[in-house]
């Protein structure tokens, strides 16, 4: 059944098969941030490694308790950064991923908020730990 | 694939006997009410009926029921038409106070709200037990010399209590005959009966109501029609100004074919009222039997004091709108009091006036049931409902 007024199809797909849904063990940086505003919570895991001496993002895996923009955008997230350098990994804003979701209704686009805002501290909780 | 409609508190479909009802209406039988020739006095009987039919439904008489676009505009009417009447009918009261509860329709809250900002009335919202019910000690407690008004709604369209409104009844009928040997003004009552119409007794007499309101499409008649029973004697002022149509209570040439839906349905309603109730709860019992087998799953409201075709739950570990949507990919249609649901991004105010937190209200589900909901569509919800709840925690972090 089409339901493509509320959500674009890709939010849709993203959300009925999200993809890195899991948690890594031994993460090398991780967030747990929860959106205050509807009370979504989406944990965040990244993995890091190296390639020509310049540190990427190796994997990325979320949990998340929220609606379907926000499965969908920790779904697109963690699918954007996996691969990414990290220096370009950190400029990630909200604004692209809810573009890469082909646009989030206006009233959503916290939940892009809530997955920026992860990466960044996920990313913050890896140099800490360094 | 099946399409199954669980979310009937929302709206209903119309009804084929309904549909043919309104059918001339649009067609041959057009005119305009107001007029004395042929075409106009054919609608005006059209009208007639229509109201005579809710009136008898109503045990109230037929110049005492106004048609309007649907329940929240009954709602408007009643609560701005009372507070600007008494703002010029009776001197002694500078500023009208209103009694109402935290759970009503935003339709109610809004409005009051609306006349509390423009200095036209004080209101109080009174609080709600766990189970939503509103205490009348609390009622009683909050009549001033200014109080022109309480609205209490019949039954809670996210949970389903029913509110003690015969009692207030009786209560408010006590108060006004003190209130009228001290020269005081009387209390109104006013009452939201959208979702108690179906499946509740709504004599205005028996319930001690002076205005009561309720719209069409929660019983199979389209949505853009309503109606709100006015005590004769209780004063109200016209809200939408024009021609002298509805007693000169709601301007506008009348919606003939929406009428006669309307009447139809209170029809309709009256004949399949008894067997109604009894089929649907039978049902529902059902569907709550097999949810709560799922773990961490709690139904919402008192166990008795329930309207027979709403169930509410509270999910723990998954969110209202994820739920939804999956449900809605089975075919199911449910509603949810969840932030993510609301327009505002604010968990259902219901839920949270009546104790629980906003982490409970993330994960509420509704199912309203209806007339054509079926043992074969609560079993396929029963058995799909526990692989929806199933995939969103696996989703979900653990704390």
């Amino acid at each position: 059944m089409d339901i493509s007024d509320l959500y674009s199809k890709k939010v849709l797909q993203h959300f009925r098969h999200p993809k890195n849904v899991g948690e890594i063990k031994n993460p090398d940086g991780m967030a747990t941030v929860g959106n205050p505003v509807c009370g979504d919570i989406l944990r965040l895991f990244i993995k890091i490694g190296k390639k020509d001496n310049q540190e990427f993002i190796k994997e990325a895996k979320f949990l998340t308790l929220g609606c379907g923009a926000a499965v969908a955008t920790s779904s697109m997230i963690t699918t954007m950064v996996k691969g990414k350098p990290l220096k370009d990994a950190e400029k990630i804003t909200n604004k692209a991923v809810a573009e890469a979701l082909g646009g989030l209704p206006p009233i959503k686009i916290h939940c892009s908020v809530l997955a920026a805002d992860a990466l960044k501290k996920a990313i913050e909780n890896y140099h800490q730990k360094k | 694939m099946k399409k199954i409609y669980l979310d009937n508190a929302a709206t209903t479909p119309v009804s084929p006997e309904i549909l043919a009802a309104m059918e001339p209406y649009f067609t041959n039988k057009f005119g305009n009410a107001s007029e004395p020739h042929f075409w106009g006095q054919e609608a005006r009987k059209a009208i007639d009926e229509a109201r005579e039919k809710i009136a008898n439904f109503l045990g109230a008489k037929p110049k005492e029921i106004i048609f309007t676009s649907c329940a929240t505009e009954s709602i408007n009417l009643a609560h701005k038409g009372l507070v600007e009447s008494i703002k010029y009918k009776v001197s002694s009261i500078k500023c009208p106070h209103i009694i109402t509860s935290s759970v009503e329709h935003k339709a109610v809250l809004e409005t009051c709200k609306h006349l509390e900002k423009i200095g036209w009335a004080k209101v109080t919202y009174l609080p709600v037990d766990k189970y939503g019910i509103v205490d009348i000690k609390d009622i009683e407690q909050a009549i001033r010399p200014e109080t022109v008004l309480v609205s209490i709604m019949y039954v809670n369209n996210e949970v389903g209590t029913i509110e003690p409104i015969e009692e207030i009844g009786r209560l408010i009928k006590e108060i006004n005959v003190s209130r009228v040997a001290r020269h005081l003004s009387p209390v109104y009552f006013h009452t939201d009966a959208t979702q108690a119409i179906q499946y509740l007794d709504c004599n205005v007499d028996g319930l001690g109501i002076d205005l009561l309101s309720f719209s069409g499409h929660k019983l199979y008649a389209p949505k853009g029609i309503g109606a709100l029973y006015i005590r004769s004697g209780v004063p109200i002022v016209r809200q939408q100004d024009g021609g002298g149509q509805e007693y000169n209570l709601r301007a506008g040439t009348e919606n003939v074919p929406y009428i006669v839906a309307l009447g139809k349905a209170i029809e309709l309603v009256e004949q399949n009222k008894v067997h109604s109730t009894k089929c649907i709860e039978k049902l529902k019992s059902k569907l709550i039997e097999g949810v709560l087998k799922i773990s961490g799953v709690k139904l919402v409201g008192h166990p008795q004091k329930q309207v027979p075709h709403i169930a509410t739950f509270i999910v723990e570990g998954a969110e209202g709108e994820a739920m939804l949507l999956l449900l809605s990919d089975k075919g199911i249609a449910a509603s949810s009091g969840s932030a993510c649901t609301s327009g505002l991004l604010k968990p259902s105010h219901v839920l949270t006036a009546m104790g629980y937190k906003p982490q409970e209200a993330h994960g509420s589900l509704r199912f309203s049931l209806g007339k054509d909901t079926t043992l074969k569509e609560i079993d396929y919800v029963v058995k799909v409902l526990p692989e929806v709840i199933k995939k969103l925690r696996k989703m979900a972090p653990k704390f």
